[in-house]
């Protein structure tokens, strides 16, 4: 019935699979929605959340999938701006997975802020000294560039591609894409270091402050290394998931090693700075206030292990695994490394967000413990959610993929 | 990053921690004082709303040589605060005269950034709607707002009476930037039995506090740190001072 909806020569399931598929993932989103009403009907106390965490689940989630989601701004910048032809082949996943990283985000925010109606006063009572206005500013300003790159894909569905006007202005967004590309890049730049300025500028929290450059901690520049680092990687993970469960080939296995390549020689100029920069911290900052390097780590949940973790297991180790050709060119290797370096970004978000507050910071304070509770697992099972009905409809019904139709004759 | 303005009337506290016994009227007539509301269920304490709470110290050994100290803790109203400079839509603010950090609760969108770059834990967060028991909504403070879920609050040191000073001093021809030091008192002060409170302002030498804020036996919260708080402690025992800051600092920030 909807095989006229399909993109030009694709095969595709039945619609009852289909739609048994999206019933599926509707399961997660309704329990999200429900959970979301909890939190909106009565506050915020229905989460784990309290008076000392602040910040939990929720801002790493955000600040995870908006590091993840930094494909879409670095592809198209290497896409339109530095003129890498081949990306044009995995462009418009990138920007899909970009909009649904970011769009998930505010989603989230929306409930994390105490007072949803109160979210514009970030663009009517700028404060320009807190790094979290910038944030506010350049998410929503990209999330609409997100939307504008986006629109051209739509509008080339096969049966909306008829009508000539839709069809013109998606040709035009089409060669006016550089330009929303570099735009792009500018905003998502200083969003992702915004985002990291934020816990640097706290200088009430040793774990997180960082002295650093001009107007920057360091943290800014290397929340952005490591979103680069990561981005384009964690794209890769999704077209190989998308292969896995339609069982087909959607892009050449060449375009994900060079979108390995590039963010393996991202991840090891971020893990250069970072390494340094944890050793300038240990040995500097701390004991200049007076404290050191073990009183930030305490017991399993906080402890040591998760910096090792983050710096060699899924740090140094996929950055060298995604910079040589001959591990990076197995699909199995890849897909490893791109796994343990998607997972030490979370992990350097998640200490960044959680530890930095329980670390007591008072002498005769105590560490304080985190869980998030179901309201905010199942909000943020509802972005996910969210996030895989929106693909699972563009692969079924939009040209997302060029190569498609070559790969799988 | 020190963001130090100079202000002609600068109010601190003081708190003798070696007169402080613990009793928690301070705790008790703040709550009374601005509004807050008791919680239906208070068994988590991270989630309750207490602008001054009073720390339980000790000095790590075991009977009969264990001494306990108390250590209220007020919003520090730092002259460098962490929580200004971070807060996205200027909700929070240093820029009165008597250098006390406001809050302004129908600006704050609740994002909590100020909660976490404070050290102090000095900031509260409203996680469930005020409900007071019947009856007892006739008790309410009239000169002190209350504070919809949503939003982040803390002590101002009283701050409507700053402001009923104030007028008092208009009134009666005194210059109210160089009040006498009793027209001004946070409710704290007034209900501390032990007198183990005191409030000023640090730059008229008249004040008592500007002679205990330079005591030799006086101390800041973290001074490390370089947010320079206008809450002075005083004890005359060493172990105390130690548990204020981190000792072994090489240097301040």
């Amino acid at each position: 019935m909807d095989r006229n909806l399909f993109p030009e020569g694709v095969t595709r399931c039945g619609l009852p699979k289909f739609m048994a598929w999206c019933g599926f993932i509707l399961l997660f989103l309704l329990w999200g929605v429900y959970a979301s009403f909890q939190v909106f009907y009565h506050g915020i106390g229905v989460t784990g959340l309290d008076n000392y965490f602040g910040f939990g689940l929720w801002i790493t989630f955000d600040l995870a999938v908006i590091a993840l989601g930094a494909g879409a701004f670095f592809t198209g910048f290497l896409k339109y701006i530095l003129k890498i032809d081949q990306l044009k082949n995995i462009i418009n996943l990138t920007v899909i997975v970009g909009f649904l990283c970011y769009s998930g985000a505010m989603l989230i925010l929306t409930m994390d802020i105490g007072q949803p109606g109160r979210a514009w006063f970030g663009y009517w009572h700028p404060n320009v000294h807190s790094m979290l206005t910038e944030v506010i500013f350049c998410i929503t300003c990209y999330c609409t560039v997100l939307i504008i790159e986006f629109i051209p894909l739509i509008l080339e569905q096969k049966q909306l591609n008829k009508i000539p006007f839709l069809h013109h202005l998606a040709h035009n967004l089409h060669v006016n894409m550089a330009l929303f590309a570099g735009i792009g890049t500018f905003l998502s730049t200083f969003h992702q270091g915004s985002l990291g300025g934020m816990y640097g500028v706290m200088f009430g929290r040793p774990y997180a402050f960082r002295e650093g450059f001009f107007i920057w901690p360091w943290t800014f520049f290397l929340f952005v290394l490591s979103a680069v680092g990561s981005g384009p990687v964690f794209t890769v993970l999704i077209c190989a998931l998308m292969e896995k469960l339609t069982g087909r080939k959607l892009v050449d296995y060449k375009v994900k090693a060079l979108m390995g390549k590039i963010a393996g020689a991202m991840l090891c100029l971020y893990m250069f700075f970072k390494i340094i920069d944890t050793w300038a911290w240990a040995v500097g900052y701390l004991p200049s206030v007076g404290m050191t390097f073990d009183q930030m780590f305490y017991g399993t949940i906080y402890g040591k292990w998760l910096l090792w973790t983050e710096l060699g297991l899924c740090g140094v180790l996929p950055a060298i695994m995604l910079i040589t050709p001959s591990i990076r060119n197995k699909p199995f290797w890849l897909y490893t490394a791109a796994i343990l370096d998607c997972a030490g970004i979370t992990i350097n978000r998640y200490v960044f967000t959680v530890q930095s507050i329980a670390v007591p910071v008072m002498p005769f304070d105590k560490w304080q413990t985190y869980a998030p509770n179901w309201a905010e697992w199942a909000t943020s099972g509802m972005i996910v959610a969210y996030g895989a009905l929106v693909i699972s409809l563009a692969y079924r019904y939009l040209p997302v993929f060029p190569q498609e139709v070559k790969l799988n004759k | 990053m020190h963001n130090h303005i100079d202000f002609e009337t600068r109010y601190v506290m003081c708190v003798d921690i070696d007169k402080c016994t613990g009793c928690g009227a301070c705790m008790v007539s703040c709550q009374a004082e601005n509004n807050i509301a008791p919680m239906e269920d208070g068994s988590n304490k991270l989630k309750t709303l207490t602008w001054m709470l009073v720390y339980e110290l000790n000095n790590g050994k075991n009977f009969p040589d264990r001494e306990v100290a108390y250590l209220p803790r007020p919003c520090m109203q730092c002259e460098n605060p962490a929580c200004v400079p971070v807060c996205p839509v200027v909700a929070t603010a240093k820029d009165e005269e008597g250098g006390i950090v406001s809050q302004i609760y129908p600006r704050c969108i609740g994002c909590r950034y100020c909660m976490a770059a404070c050290p102090y834990h000095a900031r509260y967060f409203g996680w469930f709607d005020p409900k007071w028991p019947e009856g007892m909504d006739k008790t309410l403070s009239p000169m002190t707002s209350t504070r919809p879920r949503g939003v982040v609050e803390k002590c101002n040191f009283c701050h409507t009476r700053l402001m009923n000073a104030r007028q008092r001093a208009r009134q009666e021809g005194v210059d109210p930037l160089k009040m006498p030091e009793d027209w001004y008192q946070p409710a704290c002060v007034e209900s501390c039995p032990s007198g183990a409170i005191t409030f000023g302002d640090i730059n008229n030498p008249e004040h008592k506090v500007h002679e205990l804020a330079h005591s030799k036996y006086a101390f800041r919260l973290l001074e490390k740190l370089g947010m320079d708080p206008q809450v002075y402690y005083i004890s005359r025992r060493e172990w105390v001072r130690k548990q204020a800051d981190h000792h072994t600092a090489e240097e301040k920030h």
